[in-house]
């Protein structure tokens, strides 16, 4: 292990911990009002752990929807993250197959958008960081899900105190991370309008996977990038 | 509040735990199996982060109200100079003003 890599990962990941925090006090709440126990609520964040399923489950599981159609539903919320272990392949396959195993368990949406970045930009995404930044986020993770459950009837409605624009402001962040990339504009074009319309027209959770479709497939329709001369053209735009 | 875990329950939480590991083990799987990664690929893997998180974004910001649409515009705009944590205290002190303020 790599003490700076580790030092590295944990500090970034801190920042993480603390902004997705507020998501696992409110999962946690949200968990106990639909009937789960404080045990298995823990353990849904400790083993499922990808926070906006695990709210979409916890919906329909209220709902006393048939459990084969909440499994599903969480399969779909989650069907990114076929993509990110496609994107993140070639920065990790150095990675022995135990240290690959738990790298995919702990990879989510900033794990996938801070490793991917890393590995662009050379710095490297060495297991000493990837397992510094992931342990701060799951660990918070699991600690503010147990906290919501404990204190969930205490946090009343979640729009008088703002907790709900939290994740879309925080997921509007990560996509402008990615601005000075080839093809931005129209990639999120075609998302954002595939996603809008597949919220209307099929309904949540599919406008996630069908939206996504819609910008990766516009991405591999447009010209392909010069080598010579990378992002210029899209970085005079963001 | 009890602390049981419940049998039927408890084979749902780890079936989906299992699903959620499939989707993060898949993408993997499948691309280092193939020898080469032709450019087209390539081009449609590099869109994956923008493209799945906007599908996060543009839902919430059309369906939302007023006060979502006003604080997500205001985080967009913080966002081009500063950091993360501003631009999410930036968005949430927006909507707060918007909500108890304004009355949107």
């Amino acid at each position: 292990m790599n003490r700076s890599d580790v030092k590295d990962g944990l500090r970034g990941g801190l920042i993480i911990a603390l902004s997705s925090a507020p998501f696992g006090v409110l999962f946690g709440a949200v968990a106990v009002d639909n009937g789960l126990s404080f045990l298995e609520t823990l353990l849904m964040s400790a083993t499922v752990y990808a926070g906006a399923s695990q709210l979409v489950g916890i919906e329909l599981f209220g709902q006393r929807v048939e459990p084969w159609l909440v499994v599903l539903s969480i399969f779909a919320v989650n069907f990114r993250h076929i993509l990110y272990s496609a994107a993140l392949a070639k920065y990790i396959r150095h990675y022995s197959p135990l240290q690959k195993f738990l790298a995919f368990f702990l990879l989510v949406d900033p794990q996938f958008a801070e490793g991917i970045r890393r590995g662009e930009s050379g710095e490297g995404v060495s297991f000493s960081w990837y397992l510094g930044f992931g342990t701060v986020i799951y660990v918070s993770w699991s600690i503010s899900t147990m906290i919501g459950a404990w204190f969930g009837k205490m946090i009343g409605d979640p729009t008088a105190i703002g907790i709900d624009i939290l994740l879309p402001v925080y997921f509007l962040g990560m996509v402008l991370a990615f601005r000075s990339r080839w093809g931005f504009v129209p990639v999120v074009a075609a998302s954002a309008a595939g996603s809008v319309a597949a919220y209307h027209f099929v309904g949540s959770p599919w406008h996630v996977s069908l939206g996504a479709a819609a910008g990766i497939l516009v991405a591999t329709l447009l010209p392909l990038q010069a080598k010579s001369e990378p992002d210029a053209a899209v970085e005079a735009e963001g | 509040m009890e602390a049981s875990l419940d049998t039927g329950t408890l084979f749902l939480i780890l079936a989906a735990a299992v699903a959620t590991y499939l989707t993060r083990v898949g993408g993997y799987v499948l691309i280092t199996r193939m020898k080469s990664i032709p450019p087209r690929v390539e081009a449609a893997l590099n869109a994956v982060p923008a493209a799945v998180l906007t599908t996060l974004v543009a839902p919430a910001f059309f369906t939302g109200g007023w006060d979502v649409k006003i604080a997500m515009l205001v985080a967009l705009a913080v966002a081009l100079r500063f950091p993360g944590l501003v631009m999410l205290a930036a968005g949430w002190v927006a909507v707060m003003v918007c909500r108890h303020l304004f009355g949107l």
